[in-house]
Parts: structure tokens; C-alpha cells; sequence
């Protein structure tokens, strides 16, 4: 569904991508993980275009993305840190993205209904806590009903409660064919939800493996320190 | 684009700055007209308004005006929108808002008492200044990240539009007075909006003479239709111009 060729991408001097090859196809939960600063934001953030790479490809249903804006109406985006127009009001914000979006497919409304947010449809954004906005960011992302969700970092700042409801979503999500890429530093979670492990370290993928593989191949029952072993051997090389 | 630039007039229109400047432009302007029974003399106190005033406010407010959109921006990128479409929403957004203000600011005083030609052309240089700057401001605001070298970017250039570029074409006029410099003055008021602006309103004024040599070649050029319509089409270069590098710029901006 999603492919990339040698992404590279420099920040100034800093190398962020270093020649990023992956693909990713659907009924997948994947989760890309990988230290602070390693490429996570950014390998993402170029999937969307929010970030032009300087070199490579990046592939939709085998088309090339670049120049092109239309297959972003198949994703939903839900950011690290939602950050929304502060004047407007909760209702308006929902109304302004149908308008824009123009979606010819039914609505999911689940999220908004589960975490209660129509209630609070006339605050303004900004009078929101850090954890209402990121309801807001996910009820958003899976809004339209895209066939890929990109959710970066989904569950921090969450309740437990939320968190539970957005888990269950992702794992249905996963359940209809779609395609699901998580980034998370939480390993219980990712190994409650995710299929494959994408490990990113200084913007080069380090591993891409199944859960499963991981394990076996290390012998340890906890994913923790499965990849915690994986890397101490990889240092050791 | 233009559903952009409806939520772009929405929230503009609850910031109430937009409000605050129109207010600010219908005081002065009435102030003027009822402190001269001569509707011209107005005019041409107006005129330094104009040249001065709405550029310093249209580049101000749409740099702020931008670098407070900037989360709307983010949130538009990562949707099926192109950035063409999302960069000229904005822009139009903010030059009807400003266009707007300026017309009920300046131009309901001017219809009721100098509902001349000259008050015509004071209107349209107006307008015709607010877009370029808006379109100016647009330039920083996108080309630079930091917000307070994006407003400082953008005063600079109001300054060096406004004050600066007169100075150096004074000098330019000393220090080769010995030479013919008629081509020269004209390219040389092209390079600035502001410039051109002025000399639109003044030909109007028929107080060129006073101006000496300048204004007779002004007169000249400036004068006839084909100056006239070429003043138009240097305007609208200086509109369309500082757009189309923002959005050369904007398309690789990593957001």
C-alpha cells in the first residue's frame, strides 16, 4: 500500500532519513519505534508530504506522491502534539475538516461518541487540556474512514480509559484491511497491538520484523527484552 | 481555495484588529475631510496616509496574521489539499479582509465628500498597495521560520520601501544630475510600489509642475494612457510577484 525508496532527508547539517527503504501493505498494525531523534516524525511526516524529502521516493498504490495531494484523502493523521486553530470552537473545528474534506464515504463516528467529545462541541480549542486535544486529533484521524491510519505517539497523555477505547479502535481498524502505522515508546502497548516492528536508530531502519520472529529468534518471552537483546548483540558486531 | 479563505475571513473577522483598523482609518479620514472645506487638499493629506499607513498595517497584520494561522496551516497540509491551494486560500483570505477594511475605512469618507477622480485614483492605489503588501508579507512569513524574523523581514521591507529607496534614488539623482536621467527615473519609481502609487495620485493632482524637471517627465510618461497602463501593469507585478515566490517557497517548506 505504502512504499519508500532511499528517503533522505537533511535538517541543515542534520542527517535525519539516511536512505529509508520500507513497504507496507494492509490489515497491518505496524509500529515504528526507536530512540528520541531517530526519524521517527520525519519518515512519517514525509508519508504526508508535511515533509518534502531531498531524496527518494515515496509510493501510494504504486503511484508516486510526489506533486500529487489526492491520496492523502485515504489517510488519517493523528499527531504527536494536535495543535488546532485556538479561536475556534470544538463543533466548528469538526464541521470546517467535513467541509473541507468533502468525504464521498460514510463518517466513523465512533471515537467521537466513545470519548464523549459532541458534548463539548462548543468550547474553544484552546481552553482544551493536552489530553481532550489528542481525543480531538484521534476522533479526527479516523473521521473520514481512510484506509491507512498514521497515528504518531497515540496514546501519551491519555487516560487509561481513552486509551483502552482507542486501542480497541485501532485493532478493529486493523480487523477491516486497513492499514495501521503506530509510533510508540511504550513496548506493552506495542505489543498488545502491533504485527510488525519497524526499528528505526539514527535514520537508518535497524530491523523490520514480526512480533513473533523477534521472539523466537531471541528466546525471550517479553518483547522488551527481545529488542533490548537484539540491540545489545547488534552493538556487539 | 475559496473555502479556505471563508474560514481565513471567519477568523480574521473575530480578532477584531481588522475592526480596530478600519475604525482607526474612518476617524482620520473624516478628521481630514472636515478640517479642509476642499475636497482635494483632503485628498492629498489622505494620499500620505495611504502611502505610509496602509502598507506599514497590511504588512504587519498579515505576518502576524500568518505566523497565528500557523497551526490551521499544519492541519490543512496533512489533508487532501494542494499547497498551491492552501497558500492562495490563505492569501486571498487576508487581501479581501484587508481590501475590505480599507475600502470601508478610506472609501465611504471619500464618496461623500470628494467623489472625484482623483478620490478614484487614491482608492485604487490604495487597494492596489494593500495587495502588494499583503503579498509581500506573505514573502517572509513564508520564507522565514522564526516569527520575529519573519515580522522584522517584513518591517524591514516596509522600511526600506517607504524610507530607504527614496533616499538612494535621491542620491542617484545628485550624484548623476549631469547625466539625462529621464529613462532612469522611471525604471527607477517602477522598483517601488509605494513610488508608484504616489505618482498614480499625483498626476491626478495636476500639481506635477511643482515637482520640476521630475514632474515634467513624469507628466510626460506617467501622463499619457500608455503610462497608465503601464503604472497598472507594474503594480501588478508587484502583487503577483512577491505570491509566486512564496509559493515556489512554500511547496518544499517542511511543516
Amino acid at each position: 500500500m505504502i512504499r519508500t525508496e532511499n528517503l533522505e532527508k537533511h535538517f541543515g547539517k542534520l542527517h535525519v532519513l539516511k536512505g529509508v527503504n520500507t513497504s507496507f501493505s494492509g490489515g497491518e498494525v505496524i509500529s515504528v519505534i526507536g530512540p528520541n531523534g531517530s526519524g521517527k516524525t520525519t519518515l512519517i511526516k514525509s508519508i504526508l508530504g508535511m515533509v518534502v524529502a531531498d531524496k527518494g521516493k515515496i509510493y501510494f498504490d504504486n503511484k508516486d506522491v510526489a506533486n500529487d495531494f489526492t491520496y492523502r484523502h485515504h489517510i488519517g493523521y493523528m499527531p504527536q502534539i494536535g495543535r488546532y486553530p485556538e479561536n475556534m470552537k470544538m463543533g466548528q473545528l469538526f464541521a470546517m475538516m467535513k467541509d473541507l474534506r468533502k468525504s464521498t464515504s460514510a463518517l466513523d463516528e465512533e471515537l467521537l461518541n466513545e470519548f464523549h467529545l459532541t458534548a463539548m462541541f462548543d468550547k474553544p480549542m484552546r481552553t482544551l487540556s493536552g489530553g481532550t486535544t489528542q481525543k480531538v486529533s484521534a476522533a479526527l484521524a479516523f473521521l473520514f474512514n481512510p484506509k491507512v491510519l498514521i497515528l504518531d505517539e497515540p496514546t501519551a497523555g491519555l487516560d487509561p480509559v481513552a486509551s483502552e477505547i482507542l486501542k480497541a479502535k485501532i485493532l478493529k481498524a486493523k480487523g477491516e484491511g486497513k492499514l495501521v502505522i503506530v509510533t510508540s515508546h511504550i513496548m506493552s502497548e506495542v505489543e498488545e497491538m502491533a504485527d510488525k516492528i519497524m526499528y528505526l536508530f539514527e535514520g537508518k531502519i535497524n530491523f523490520f520484523k514480526t512480533i513473533a520472529d523477534l521472539k523466537a529468534e531471541t528466546g525471550e518471552e517479553k518483547l522488551g527484552k527481545a529488542i533490548a537483546k537484539i540491540m545489545k548483540r547488534e552493538a556487539n558486531v | 481555495m475559496f473555502k479556505i479563505s471563508k474560514y481565513v475571513i471567519y477568523d480574521i473577522l473575530r480578532s477584531k484588529v481588522l475592526i480596530a483598523y478600519t475604525l482607526f482609518l474612518l476617524a482620520v479620514s473624516f478628521a481630514l475631510f472636515s478640517l479642509e472645506t476642499d475636497g482635494a487638499k483632503s485628498v492629498v493629506s489622505l494620499l500620505s496616509i495611504v502611502l505610509i499607513i496602509v502598507p506599514l498595517i497590511s504588512v504587519v497584520f498579515t505576518t502576524t496574521y500568518f505566523y497565528n494561522a500557523y497551526e490551521f496551516i499544519e492541519l490543512l497540509v496533512a489533508q487532501p489539499l494542494s499547497r498551491n491551494t492552501i497558500l492562495l486560500g490563505e492569501f486571498l483570505g487576508v487581501a479581501v479582509s484587508m481590501t475590505a477594511a480599507f475600502l470601508i475605512g478610506i472609501g465611504i469618507p471619500v464618496l461623500i465628500y470628494s467623489p472625484t477622480a482623483t478620490g478614484g485614483v487614491l482608492l485604487l492605489s490604495g487597494v492596489v498597495l494593500t495587495l502588494s503588501f499583503v503579498s509581500i508579507a506573505f514573502f517572509s512569513s513564508v520564507a522565514m521560520r522564526d516569527k520575529a524574523k519573519g515580522i522584522g523581514m517584513s518591517l524591514l521591507l516596509w522600511f526600506y520601501f517607504a524610507v530607504i529607496y527614496d533616499a538612494i534614488v535621491l542620491g542617484i539623482l545628485f550624484s548623476f544630475s549631469d547625466y539625462p536621467l529621464d529613462k532612469v527615473v522611471i525604471a527607477l519609481a517602477s522598483l517601488n510600489p509605494i513610488d508608484m502609487a504616489r505618482i498614480m495620485v499625483l498626476m491626478k493632482l495636476d500639481i506635477s509642475a511643482l515637482m520640476g524637471f521630475t514632474g515634467a517627465v513624469y507628466k510626460q510618461f506617467f501622463g499619457s494612457s500608455f503610462g497608465l497602463l503601464y503604472t497598472m501593469a507594474i503594480m501588478l507585478v508587484w502583487i503577483i510577484l512577491p505570491l509566486i515566490v512564496a509559493v515556489r517557497i512554500f511547496k518544499k517548506k517542511n511543516l
